[in-house]
């Protein structure tokens, strides 16, 4: 016989990952990028592998982008694949945005505000024109202006402004201890707490694409940006032993609060109703996106028609994990030569049936 | 006096898993009798045995109602196993006790939500001996005799009705010395 | 130091353990329903096996000998990937021989030699509900296994013996468990099916991205559905294996040349070597 079934599954897959490693180091001429030049000329690219990867760790990130050579999904993996083994010791108080120092914030709805508008360090007025000066190294040295408000400066909510007049929909807070995904799966209906993790979590595309949608017919909304800030907003743990808040460190986040119309039903009056997102680092992209789905799926809780994908719950909460998502597109590319030659007798087994019976 | 510090598994990661295949071959073939290896001094009244299985099962993401005749053990079971102890037997998912409860207290899930329902951790005396009783149904290729002592005598009749609310019903891990054996809601007893 | 060290005895935690432990006797108890279960993220991808992965983690002791076949073979890339993982993670003895194996961790296949009541079978699962074809909403098929209200699948068997002349699913093939379950048998071909029913060995099922986790006790009733005039039929490729001449077992079609030439060779590599000997 002269088949002999193929071996060396062994042999292929150490030969694959001696090839990757010597493909992610590119060419040995060229300087080996270092995990803190990524750490911090990268931040963006960072930021939303920690999103995505559920991790604050910059550190990490940064090894993680790295390792993956850029691949955002993969780093992302990275990062949760290692998180999953890290113990909890604590749980942190919920952060209070409204002290945050803040780098920029902005508000589509108020032309001035106590606080005022801040710009920050964006993209928003850049001419999208390569800048060649960037291709050299060491020609980028421009003197930076940087203001921030400080941590102690309270900075009120556009929304706590307009709720003053009762113009907008109280936040609800109910108190309870919220879920967390990535203990107990997903269960419906599922609650804000859970819907707005796996947002907060989910693929920046998908979050994009949903909310887009919705502003093109798709469950419209009717958003305003309320307001977007972005900073660094202290963490805090209150330990079993002493009793008491201890600041463990600072996060940088961007949050989006949107304004959304609402018309009132036979027991409310019309009032604006809101639209959350709170992402790591600094991203607007992510954050209203985040804001404009949250604010979708409330359409049931909110007495509105249900009939856009954004605005159903489980398709949008089981479709916006890229984890699980490129896994599950990607397993196609596993064998599944036992399927395809069930499927194969199965097809000729029909045709020729048919072939008799004509 | 309970000390707490009478040890848990020397091993535990080990030793739980030791355990863990123990109670899964029971729960597997019901009736079947298993030995529990690790070697383990619990405080009376618990048995060897029984203490396994907590230290097996039970965690602070675990609720757990502990029957009063054992309740000089708790402090134990708090240090070793941190359940979330119950006052009420029905919000409870490990019951832990050494007479058979009334299953109509007991949670036995829902018809979406069979597998939330209690187990019941039964300390009895023998396990081998006492009243025999026929079961089948999954996990047995023919029927078979199963023998315990400290089971209520119209038990038949009790776990007839806890079998007709399938998928729904309680689940029952007996431990005696340093024996297991178990009957899931599935089988049918007489 | 090697990249592994300080991950625990088979990866997963201690808690996870217990909770993966807790949700497999739950599924023992109830052959067939589904156990929502905490799946963590696992250094595999989803799709390459993490529920069948956590489930060998959270039942594997240093006793153990795990063999891992994908496709039937033990030397598919995969299944040599979860066998290095255990052999690094865990330490256990692996093997390739079905006999030898206390634990068989699969994809797609049931070894064709008969298990024992000594054996788990461990499946890997990417589709855990049988009524996602027919119903994506989870919320209501959960509802209609409590209801046990699978006429839905009925009718999609019903036309297709209207339409094909046969239940057109070769693989994944529907099974009734214990009477009472509905239930995905993972993508194994229909050939496989009839092994389910009163298999000596306890099977378990895991979905990592789907986060279920389901059991098959041993000697448990498995029905494939089918209708009185369309009784279910177990087929495969109708040729003797090119190796080792078998003529029962399940066999991959393999493309010899550019002239449509074809050689059937048993997909079960254990068995096939140990049918030549």
């Amino acid at each position: 016989m002269a088949y002999v079934a193929v071996k060396g599954g062994e042999a292929a897959i150490d030969n694959a990952h001696a090839w990757l490693a010597e493909e992610r180091r590119g060419d040995p001429s060229v300087a080996e990028i270092e995990v803190a030049q990524i750490e911090t000329q990268l931040g963006r690219a960072i930021d939303r592998a920690m999103g995505e990867g559920s991790l604050y760790d910059r550190k990490l990130a940064a090894l993680a982008i790295k390792q993956a050579q850029g691949d955002g999904i993969e780093a992302a993996f990275l990062l949760r694949a290692y998180r999953t083994t890290l113990p909890r010791f604590n749980h942190a108080l919920p952060i209070d945005t409204e002290t945050m120092a803040a780098r920029r914030r902005v508000s589509a709805v108020f032309k001035d505000l106590p606080g005022g508008q801040l710009l920050g360090p964006t993209y928003d007025y850049t001419h999208r024109l390569l800048d060649f000066s960037l291709a050299t190294t060491g020609a980028d040295s421009r003197e930076v202006a940087s203001e921030t408000v400080a941590a102690s400066q309270k900075m009120p909510r556009v929304h706590d402004i307009l709720g003053h007049e009762g113009l907008i929909e109280p936040d609800h807070r109910t108190g309870a201890e919220p879920g967390d995904l990535t203990r107990e799966p997903l269960s419906f209906p599922a609650g804000r707490d859970i819907r707005l993790q796996a947002l907060a979590r989910g693929d920046e595309g998908f979050l994009l694409a949903m909310g887009y949608s919705t502003q093109r017919g798709y469950g419209g909304t009717h958003p305003f940006a309320g307001e977007i800030r972005q900073g660094t907003v202290a963490v805090e743990i209150v330990p079993e032993e002493l009793g008491f808040a201890l600041d463990i460190g600072d996060i940088e986040i961007t949050e989006c609060q949107m304004v959304n119309q609402f018309a009132g039903s036979k027991t409310t009056p019309p009032q604006f109703t809101r639209g959350y997102g709170l992402v790591f680092g600094t991203s607007d992209r992510r954050a209203m996106s985040m804001a404009l789905v949250d604010r979708a799926m409330r359409a049931a809780e909110l007495g509105e028609d249900t009939n856009a994908p954004a605005q159903d719950i489980e398709f949008v909460l089981y479709h916006s994990d890229n984890i699980e998502a490129t896994g599950f597109v990607e397993h196609l590319k596993l064998p599944h030569y036992v399927d395809f030659q069930s499927e194969l007798e199965s097809i000729r087994r029909i045709r020729e049936a048919s072939a008799t019976t004509e | 006096m309970i000390d707490i510090s009478e040890p848990g598994f020397a091993d535990p990661v080990r030793d739980a898993q030791g355990c863990f295949r123990a109670v899964l071959a029971a729960m597997s073939r019901p009736g079947s009798v298993h030995p529990i290896t690790p070697a383990l001094h619990p405080p009376a009244p618990l048995h060897p045995a029984t203490a396994a299985v907590l230290l097996t099962l039970a965690d602070p993401e675990t609720t757990l109602w502990i029957d009063p005749a054992l309740s000089a053990a708790s402090p134990w079971i708090a240090f070793h196993c941190g359940a979330k102890t119950r006052a009420a037997i029905h919000d409870a998912r490990f019951v832990l006790t050494t007479k058979f409860p009334d299953i109509e207290k007991l949670d036995r899930g829902s018809d979406e939500a069979p597998e939330d329902s209690a187990t019941v951790i039964l300390q009895i005396e023998r396990l081998e001996e006492g009243p025999s009783l026929r079961l089948a149904g999954p996990g047995l290729a023919s029927p078979t005799d199963f023998r315990a002592t400290g089971l209520p005598a119209d038990f038949p009749t009790i776990w007839r009705a806890n079998h007709a609310l399938y998928p729904r019903g309680i689940d029952l891990i007996l431990c005696a010395g340093e024996k297991i054996a178990s009957l899931p809601r599935s089988v049918e007893v007489s | 130091m090697s990249a592994l060290d300080g991950y625990n005895f088979a990866y997963l935690d201690e808690q996870t353990k217990r909770m993966i432990r807790r949700a497999l006797l739950k599924a023992v108890a109830i052959p067939g329903h589904q156990i929502p279960f905490g799946s963590r993220e696992m250094p595999l991808p989803y799709g390459w096996g993490t529920g069948g992965i956590q489930v060998t983690a959270a039942i594997i002791g240093p006793a153990d000998t795990l063999k891992v076949i994908d496709q039937g073979a033990d030397d598919t890339t995969n299944a040599v990937s979860i066998r290095r993982f255990f052999a690094s993670l865990a330490g256990v003895a692996t093997t390739t021989r079905t006999a030898e194996a206390t634990i068989i961790q699969t994809r797609h296949r049931i070894p064709e030699r008969a298990l024992t009541v000594d054996q788990i079978i461990v499946y890997q699962v990417p589709q855990p509900e049988p009524l996602s074809k027919l119903q994506p909403s989870r919320a209501e098929t959960r509802r209609m296994h409590a209801l046990s209200e699978y006429g839905l699948m009925h009718v999609k068997l019903y036309e297709d013996v209207a339409r094909f002349g046969e239940i057109a699913i070769s693989y994944d093939y529907p099974v009734m468990v214990n009477h009472r379950h509905l239930m995905s048998p993972s993508p194994i071909p229909a050939f496989d099916n009839p092994k389910l029913h009163r298999m000596a060995a306890l099977q378990l099922f895991g979905a990592g991205r789907e986060k279920r986790i389901y059991a098959i006790p041993p000697h448990t009733d498995v029905k494939s559905l089918d209708f009185e005039d369309h009784p279910f039929r177990a087929s495969r490729a109708p040729h003797p294996c090119g190796i080792c001449g078998s003529n029962s077992s399940y066999l991959d079609e393999v493309v010899t040349d550019n002239e449509g030439g074809r050689l059937f060779v048993c997909s079960d590599t254990d068995y096939c070597s140990e049918n030549s000997k």
